[in-house]
C-alpha cells in the first residue's frame, strides 16, 4: 500500500517536473524570439515564406470552414428565433457569433491542425536528423532562423485569416438566411449593420493575434525539442495540435472574460 | 591546437566522459576511435559547443571555450566546420543552397560569387553539376560529399567529422578516406574524426586516440597503435568479441 502510494507520488512529481521544465523552456523560447525578432539582420525572405505557408496555404480550409459555419449558424438560429418571431435577428446573430467567437476560434483550431502540425513535424525532423545542430555549428542561431519567422507569420496571418473567415461566414449565413429561408435581404443586412459594431470585429482580431502566437509557439516548441526519432516526430505533431487547440480554447474563455 | 583537460559529462545517472584529457595538434588528422556509445559524439559536441561539460576545460589556442557565452562561442564556431553522420543537409534547400548557406549567413558576397565558391568546393569533393539537385535525390556517399563541401566552404581552421563512413560500402569508405586526405593536405586544416572504422583510420590518421569508459586510454601514430599491447586496444583494433571489453 505504502509502495503504491510512493509510486503514485513519484509519478506525480515526475509529471510536475516535466510540466515546469516545459513551461520554462517555452517561456525562454518566447523571450528569445522576442529579442531576436528585433535583432538585425532580419531575414524578410524567411518571414514571407512562412506567411505564405501559414496564410495563403490555409485559405482554402478557412474559407470552407467559415462558409459552412455561417450557413449552419443561420439555419440553427433561424429555427430558434422563429419561435419568438425574431427571424430578422438571424443576420446579427450570425455576424456577431462569427466576429467575436467563431471566426477567431475556428481559424485558430483549423490552422493549428494544418500549419501547426506541419511546423512541428518539419522542426522535429530537422532536430532528429541533426539539421538544427548543423545550424548551431554554422554559428546560426536556430531560434532566430527557424522560430522567429514562424511566430511572426502566426501573429500576422491569423488576424487576416480571421477577417476572411468572418466575411465568408457572414456571406454563408446570408445565402442560407435570404436565399433558402426567405428572410428579406434588406432586413437581414440592415439588422446586421444595426447590431454589429466595429469593436466586435476588433475583439475577434485581438483574440486571433493571441491564437496565432499560441499556435506557432507551441508548434515550434514541440518540434524544436523533439526526441526519439521518427516516433518522436509523430508525437511532437500530435502534441502541437492537442496542446495548441486546448490552449486556444482556454485562452479564448479568458480573453472573452477580459475583453468583455 | 586544442587541449582538453579533465572533461566530465554525465547524462542523468550515466557518466559518459570521465576526466578525459587529449591534445589535438594543429594541421594534423586526429582520429578518435572507440565503441559505439562510448561518448565519441559527445566529445566532439563539446568541442564545438553543442554541449557544455559538467566540469573540465577545452582550450582552443589560449582561449578557454567551455565557459564562453553563447554569443562569443558563435564567433569561435566560425573557425569550425562539421560533417554530420547523415550529412544533416537542409531538406528544403538545393545542394547549392546547402553548401552556400554559411557564406550567405556570414558574408556580404553576391549570389554569383557564392555560386562560384560553391561550384569550386563541390568540384573539390568530386561532384559536378549537382548544384540544383535536392538532398533527397542524393545517394549516401553524395550526401557525405555535399556535407563535407559545406563544412569546408568557409575555409575553417578545424573540421570535425562524426562517423564519416557509417552506412557506406567499403569502396565508398575508401573514397571518403581519399577525399579527407586530399582536402586536408591542400589547406593543412586540423581534422578531428570519430569513427570505429579501423581500415579507414589506418589510412588517414596522423594520430589515433582510443576512447574507453569516458577516458582516452591510449594514443599515438598508426604504427605506435598497431604495436600497442594494451589488451583493450588490441581487442578493438582486431575486432574480437573475446577480451577485456565486454559485449552486452
Amino acid at each position: 500500500m505504502i509502495g503504491m502510494f510512493k509510486g503514485y507520488l513519484e509519478k506525480l512529481g515526475e509529471s510536475a517536473g516535466k510540466f515546469v521544465t516545459s513551461t520554462g523552456l517555452m517561456a525562454t523560447m518566447l523571450a528569445q524570439a522576442a529579442v531576436y525578432a528585433f535583432t538585425p539582420p532580419v531575414k524578410l525572405r524567411n518571414i514571407f515564406k512562412q506567411m505564405e505557408f501559414v496564410g495563403v496555404q490555409s485559405l482554402f480550409v478557412v474559407v470552407l470552414t467559415g462558409t459552412f459555419t455561417g450557413m449552419v449558424m443561420a439555419l440553427q438560429s433561424f429555427n430558434a428565433l422563429k419561435r419568438f418571431g425574431a427571424e430578422s435577428l438571424v443576420g446579427p446573430t450570425v455576424a456577431l457569433s462569427m466576429a467575436r467567437e467563431l471566426g477567431p476560434v475556428l481559424t485558430g483550431l483549423m490552422v493549428t491542425g494544418r500549419a501547426g502540425s506541419a511546423m512541428a513535424t518539419e522542426l522535429g525532423t530537422m532536430r532528429v536528423t541533426e539539421q538544427i545542430d548543423a545550424l548551431f555549428t554554422m554559428a546560426v542561431n536556430p531560434v532566430k532562423y527557424l522560430v522567429v519567422p514562424r511566430i511572426i507569420a502566426g501573429v500576422l496571418m491569423f488576424p487576416l485569416l480571421t477577417v476572411i473567415t468572418d466575411f465568408v461566414g457572414v456571406v454563408g449565413g446570408y445565402m442560407v438566411g435570404v436565399r433558402l429561408l426567405g428572410i428579406n435581404p434588406g432586413v437581414y443586412i440592415g439588422r446586421t449593420i444595426d447590431f454589429v459594431q466595429v469593436s466586435d470585429i476588433f475583439i475577434g482580431l485581438e483574440k486571433s493575434i493571441v491564437f496565432g502566437l499560441i499556435m506557432s509557439l507551441v508548434a515550434c516548441f514541440n518540434g524544436f525539442y523533439t526526441t526519439g526519432g521518427a516516433e518522436g516526430v509523430g508525437r511532437s505533431a500530435t502534441s502541437s495540435v492537442v496542446m495548441g487547440s486546448v490552449l486556444i480554447l482556454v485562452s479564448d474563455y479568458l480573453l472573452s472574460s477580459f475583453l468583455s | 591546437m586544442i587541449k582538453i583537460i579533465d572533461l566530465k559529462k554525465r547524462f542523468n545517472t550515466r557518466r559518459v566522459l570521465n576526466g578525459l584529457n587529449l591534445e589535438i595538434e594543429q594541421g594534423k588528422i586526429t582520429v578518435i576511435i572507440g565503441r559505439s556509445g562510448e561518448g565519441k559524439s559527445v566529445l566532439i559536441k563539446h568541442i564545438i559547443g553543442l554541449l557544455r561539460p559538467d566540469s573540465g576545460q577545452i582550450f582552443l589556442d589560449d582561449m578557454e571555450i567551455t565557459s564562453m557565452k553563447e554569443k562569443d562561442f558563435n564567433e569561435v564556431r566560425k573557425r569550425f566546420g562539421m560533417l554530420f553522420q547523415g550529412g544533416a543537409l537542409f531538406d528544403s534547400m538545393t545542394v547549392a543552397g546547402n553548401v552556400g548557406f554559411p557564406l550567405k549567413e556570414h558574408t556580404d558576397l553576391s549570389d554569383d560569387d557564392i555560386l562560384k565558391i560553391v561550384t569550386e568546393k563541390l568540384r573539390r569533393v568530386g561532384l559536378v553539376n549537382v548544384e540544383e539537385m535536392m538532398p533527397a535525390d542524393l545517394s549516401g556517399g553524395m550526401r557525405k560529399r555535399v556535407g563535407l563541401a559545406r563544412a569546408i566552404v568557409m575555409d575553417p581552421e578545424i573540421v570535425l567529422f562524426d562517423e564519416p563512413t557509417t552506412g557506406l560500402d567499403p569502396i565508398m569508405s575508401d573514397s571518403v578516406a581519399d577525399l579527407v586526405l586530399d582536402t586536408q593536405r591542400v589547406l593543412k586544416t586540423t581534422y578531428i574524426l570519430i569513427t570505429h572504422d579501423i581500415p579507414f583510420t589506418y589510412k588517414i590518421a596522423d594520430k589515433i586516440a582510443m576512447l574507453h569508459e569516458g577516458r582516452i586510454i591510449e594514443q599515438g601514430t598508426v604504427e605506435e597503435m598497431k604495436a600497442n599491447q594494451n589488451p583493450i586496444v588490441r581487442q578493438f583494433l582486431e575486432g574480437r568479441a573475446e577480451g577485456p571489453i565486454k559485449v552486452y
